[in-house]
C-alpha cells in the first residue's frame, strides 16, 4: 500500500522540484516531537539512504524510512488551499488524536 | 489544521516554531510581500490574485482605514485623505519636499523631525501612512503562510539616510512587524537574480521604481554580492513620467486649469496610458471631465518616448556618476539588472542597452524581484536555511561619508561613502596653536563640506598632548566600521602614545534634532559648499598668520622702528577686515600682500636669532 500523492499534491511537488532546480523528490517521514507525540516531516529529497523506500506516485518518487512508514502507512498526501493559504495536508489513517492545529499527532 | 510546506532536506520545522519570514518592497507606489514556500521564493496575493498593493493610504472621516486599490480609486475623489507616495516623505522636512509640495495635494505641516500630512482623522506622519500599507501586508502574509511572522526583511533604496531608513524601521515596529534586517533594494535584486543564475561578475542594477531612481554597482563573486557603489536620484520614477504625459495632455487638449478632482482623474489616466504603451504603438484619452469639458486624443509610443527623453537622460546622470566612483567603465558590466515596472518601457530599455552596450536581463519579474530577493534573505535571517547554504552574506557600504570637523567648521572626510563595510581608515591631523595640549574631535556623517550641514554623530577629546610647536602633533585617527555599520573612531598622539576613542552607532539612538539636523544635507548645495569651505579655509589661514605675526612683534617688536611697526599693525588690521568680509579670493590676495608686508621683519627675525645663538662662540667651534 504505501504512501501515495493526490493527483495535485504531486502536480505542485513536481512543480516545486523543477523550480528548484534539483531534487531526487520528495521525503515524508514523522519525527518523535511536538505536543501530540510525532510531527511530520515534509522534505526535499538530494540523498536517498540505503534504508528507504522510494514509491512512485503519479510520477514523483516518495521516499519514505521504515520506522516512519509504520506510522505513515496508507497515508495519502494532499495539497489544499484554504483561504490565502494554501499548502500540503497528510490524511493519514492511523492517526487516533491530533493536537487543536494538527501539526503533531499521536497513533 | 496546519498546512505543510516543503522544507530542504533535514531542515523540517519543529511543532509550532515556524519560522515564517518574509521579504516586504515597501515601494513609493506599490508594495509586495514575498516569502520562500516550499523552497521558492514567490510573492504573496491577496484575495483577488494580486501581488501588487498599491502604497495608497485613505483614511475616512469614520475612522476607517484603507489600503491599496481602494484607496488608489479614491484618490480622485478624496484626493487629501488619500496619501500616495508616502515614501518620498519618509524622514523628510517640509524643506526637503518644496519641489513635489506643488504638485501633491496635501495638506502639509511641519512637525520635529518630519512633515505632517492633516487628514480627516488628524494629523499624521509619513511613519503613521506607511505602517498601514506594513500593516496590511502583514495581515496578507499571516493568513497566507498560516501563523504570525518571526520577522521582515524591508528593503529601502541604497541612498537613504539614516533618517530615512529610522523611519522605515519605525514603521515597521508599529506596524508589528519585527525587522529582520533593511536592505538596499539593488542588493536585493542581486539576490533574486544571484542565485538564479549564479553567475559571477560585476553588474549594474538600474531600478527605475514609482518615485525613485536608484543605480547601483554591484560584484558578484563566490557567491558573495559586494556593492562598489550606488547612485540616484531621490526624486525620479515613474511618477515623473507619469506627470510629463500628464502635463502634455493639458497642453495639448487646451482646457482651463482642471480642479483638484480632474487633475487627479488625469493624472492617472496618464498612467494608463504610460503602462498601454509598453505593449501598444498608440494609446487613447477619451475622459470627461467634472468642468463638462473633453479630453480627446491619441498619444503614440514615439511621442511618448519624445516626450521624456530628458526623463531618461537624466537617469544616466547617477548611472555615470556611480560608475565613476566604482572606478569602471560601461564596457566592464557584465550584465544589467532592471528593476521597477517602469524599466518596462521600452524606450528606457533601448536607451540603457546602447549606455552599456548591452541588453539589459529581464528575466525576473521587474516589479517582484526586489521583493523575492528580500524573501530570501529573510528566509536565510530566520535560519530556515541549511547551514552549507548559509555563507553567503552581503557586503555592504556606508550610505553617507564619515568624517571629523577642522578649523573653521570644515569637515575633513576620513571615510568616502561607497565604502565596503567593514573598513579601517586612518588620517593624521595636527595641532592649531602652540602648546596646545588638547584636541577636541567631533565625528560628522554627511556629503557636505561645513559641519552645521552633516549629522553630528559623537564628540570626544584628546587630551595629555605634550606641549609643541602648532604644527609640529602627529595625531593619528582611526575610523572603524565593523560589518553591522558600528563605528568606533579612536585618535593616538604619536610621540606621546596618548589616546582617546568613541564608539558610535549611527543608525540608532536619534534625537530628532538629529534628524532635522541630517536632513540638511544634500548633494544639491555642493556648488555653494565648495564656495563656502575655500572661504573658511582662507579665513583659517588668515588667522593663523595674523596670531603668529601678533606672536612675533610681541617678541621682537623692538626690531622695528614705530614707522615698520605702524605698517605691520595697519597691515593687520586691513587683514582682519577682509577676513571678516566673504570673497576668499580676496582674502587669499590679502594673505599674499600681508606675507610681502612683513617679509622685511620676517628676516630681521630670522637674522637676530641667528645673532642671539652664535652670541659667545667661535667660528671654529660650529660645524658647518
Amino acid at each position: 500500500m504505501g504512501v501515495t500523492l493526490s493527483e495535485n499534491a504531486a502536480r505542485h511537488v513536481a512543480n516545486f522540484i523543477a523550480k528548484r532546480g534539483k531534487g531526487f523528490g520528495i521525503r515524508l517521514g514523522v519525527k518523535t516531537s511536538g505536543c501530540s507525540g510525532m510531527a511530520y516531516k515534509l522534505e526535499f529529497v538530494d540523498d536517498t539512504h540505503d534504508e528507504d523506500l522510494v514509491f512512485d506516485s503519479h510520477g514523483v518518487k516518495v521516499v519514505v524510512d521504515p520506522k516512519s512508514l509504520a506510522y505513515l502507512e496508507g497515508t495519502e498526501l494532499d495539497f489544499v488551499k484554504e483561504g490565502l493559504n494554501e499548502g500540503f495536508r497528510f490524511n493519514n489513517p492511523n492517526v487516533k488524536d491530533q493536537c487543536g492545529c494538527g501539526e503533531s499527532f499521536n497513533v | 489544521m496546519a498546512l505543510l510546506q516543503i522544507a530542504e532536506p533535514g531542515m523540517s520545522p519543529e511543532p509550532h516554531k515556524h519560522r515564517l519570514a518574509v521579504g516586504i518592497d515597501l515601494g513609493t507606489t506599490n508594495s509586495l510581500v514575498a516569502s520562500v514556500r516550499n523552497g521558492i521564493a514567490v510573492c504573496l496575493p491577496d484575495e483577488s490574485g494580486r501581488s501588487m498593493l498599491p502604497s495608497v493610504v485613505r483614511y475616512h472621516a469614520d475612522g476607517s482605514i484603507e489600503v491599496g486599490q481602494g484607496a488608489l480609486k479614491a484618490q480622485a475623489t478624496d484626493p487629501r485623505n488619500a496619501i500616495v507616495s508616502v515614501k518620498r516623505f519618509m524622514g523628510r522636512g517640509l524643506k526637503d519636499v518644496a519641489h513635489v509640495e506643488a504638485i501633491m495635494p496635501y495638506d502639509f505641516e511641519d512637525g520635529p523631525g518630519m512633515l505632517r500630512l492633516r487628514t480627516v482623522q488628524g494629523v499624521k506622519s509619513p511613519v503613521e501612512v506607511s505602517a498601514e500599507i506594513l500593516r496590511a501586508l502583514r495581515v496578507r502574509a499571516e493568513a497566507s503562510l498560516g501563523g504570525p511572522l518571526v520577522g521582515a526583511v524591508i528593503t529601502v533604496p541604497a541612498y537613504f539616510d539614516d533618517a530615512q531608513r529610522q523611519a522605515t524601521k519605525d514603521a515597521a515596529r508599529l506596524a508589528g512587524l519585527d525587522v529582520l534586517r533593511l536592505l538596499n533594494e539593488p542588493t536585493a535584486a542581486a539576490v533574486a537574480y544571484g542565485l538564479d543564475n549564479a553567475a559571477e561578475g560585476v553588474y549594474a542594477v538600474y531600478d527605475l521604481g514609482g518615485g525613485t531612481f536608484d543605480l547601483s554597482i554591484l560584484k558578484l563573486s563566490h557567491g558573495v554580492f559586494e556593492v562598489l557603489s550606488t547612485n540616484g536620484d531621490a526624486a525620479l520614477g515613474g511618477d515623473d513620467f507619469d506627470h510629463r504625459l500628464f502635463c502634455a495632455i493639458l497642453e495639448r487638449a487646451a482646457i482651463a486649469p482642471p480642479s483638484l478632482e480632474d487633475a487627479r482623474r488625469l493624472q492617472m489616466k496618464a498612467r494608463e496610458v504610460k503602462e498601454l504603451l509598453t505593449s501598444c504603438e498608440e494609446a487613447p484619452i477619451h475622459l470627461r471631465l467634472g468642468s463638462g469639458e473633453l479630453v480627446d486624443l491619441v498619444v503614440t509610443r514615439d511621442e511618448f518616448a519624445d516626450m521624456t527623453r530628458h526623463l531618461v537622460q537624466k537617469t544616466l546622470t547617477p548611472v555615470r556618476k556611480a560608475l565613476r566612483d566604482a572606478g569602471l567603465t560601461p564596457e566592464e558590466i557584465k550584465g544589467v539588472v532592471m528593476v521597477g515596472g517602469a524599466t518596462r518601457m521600452p524606450h528606457i530599455q533601448r536607451a540603457v542597452a546602447a549606455f552599456f552596450g548591452q541588453e539589459p536581463l529581464t528575466n525576473l519579474d521587474p516589479d517582484k524581484v526586489v521583493a523575492l530577493g528580500a524573501a530570501m534573505q529573510a528566509n536565510v535571517l530566520a535560519g530556515n536555511r541549511a547551514e552549507q547554504d548559509d555563507d553567503w552574506l552581503l557586503l555592504d557600504v556606508i550610505p553617507l561619508s564619515l568624517g571629523l570637523e577642522t578649523m573653521g567648521g570644515l569637515v575633513e572626510k576620513v571615510v568616502p561613502r561607497n565604502s565596503t563595510l567593514p573598513i579601517a581608515r586612518a588620517q593624521e591631523f595636527t595641532t592649531f596653536k602652540d602648546g596646545q595640549t588638547a584636541m577636541a574631535f567631533h565625528v560628522v556623517q554627511g556629503e557636505r563640506e561645513l559641519v552645521a550641514d552633516c549629522r553630528s554623530l559623537a564628540r570626544f577629546e584628546l587630551r595629555g598632548i605634550p606641549p609643541m610647536v602648532a604644527g609640529a602633533a602627529r595625531i593619528r585617527v582611526t575610523f572603524q566600521v565593523d560589518a553591522d555599520g558600528l563605528l568606533s573612531v579612536s585618535a593616538r598622539e604619536m610621540s606621546s602614545g596618548v589616546e582617546a576613542s568613541v564608539l558610535v552607532k549611527p543608525s540608532y539612538g536619534l534625537s530628532d534634532d538629529e534628524i532635522a539636523e541630517m536632513l540638511k544635507s544634500g548633494v544639491e548645495h555642493a556648488g555653494d559648499d565648495m564656495m563656502l569651505r575655500a572661504l573658511r579655509e582662507q579665513q583659517v589661514e588668515a588667522e593663523r598668520v595674523i596670531e603668529a605675526t601678533e606672536q612675533a612683534l610681541a617678541k621682537d617688536g623692538h626690531l622695528l622702528d614705530a614707522g615698520e611697526r605702524a605698517a605691520i599693525d595697519a597691515a593687520i588690521e586691513h587683514l582682519r577686515v577682509l577676513r571678516a568680509g566673504s570673497d576668499h579670493r580676496a582674502i587669499k590676495t590679502g594673505i599674499d600682500a600681508f606675507a610681502r608686508a612683513t617679509d622685511e621683519f620676517a628676516a630681521r627675525r630670522m637674522d637676530n636669532s641667528i645673532r642671539t645663538a652664535l652670541a659667545g662662540h667661535k667660528v671654529d667651534e660650529l660645524e658647518l
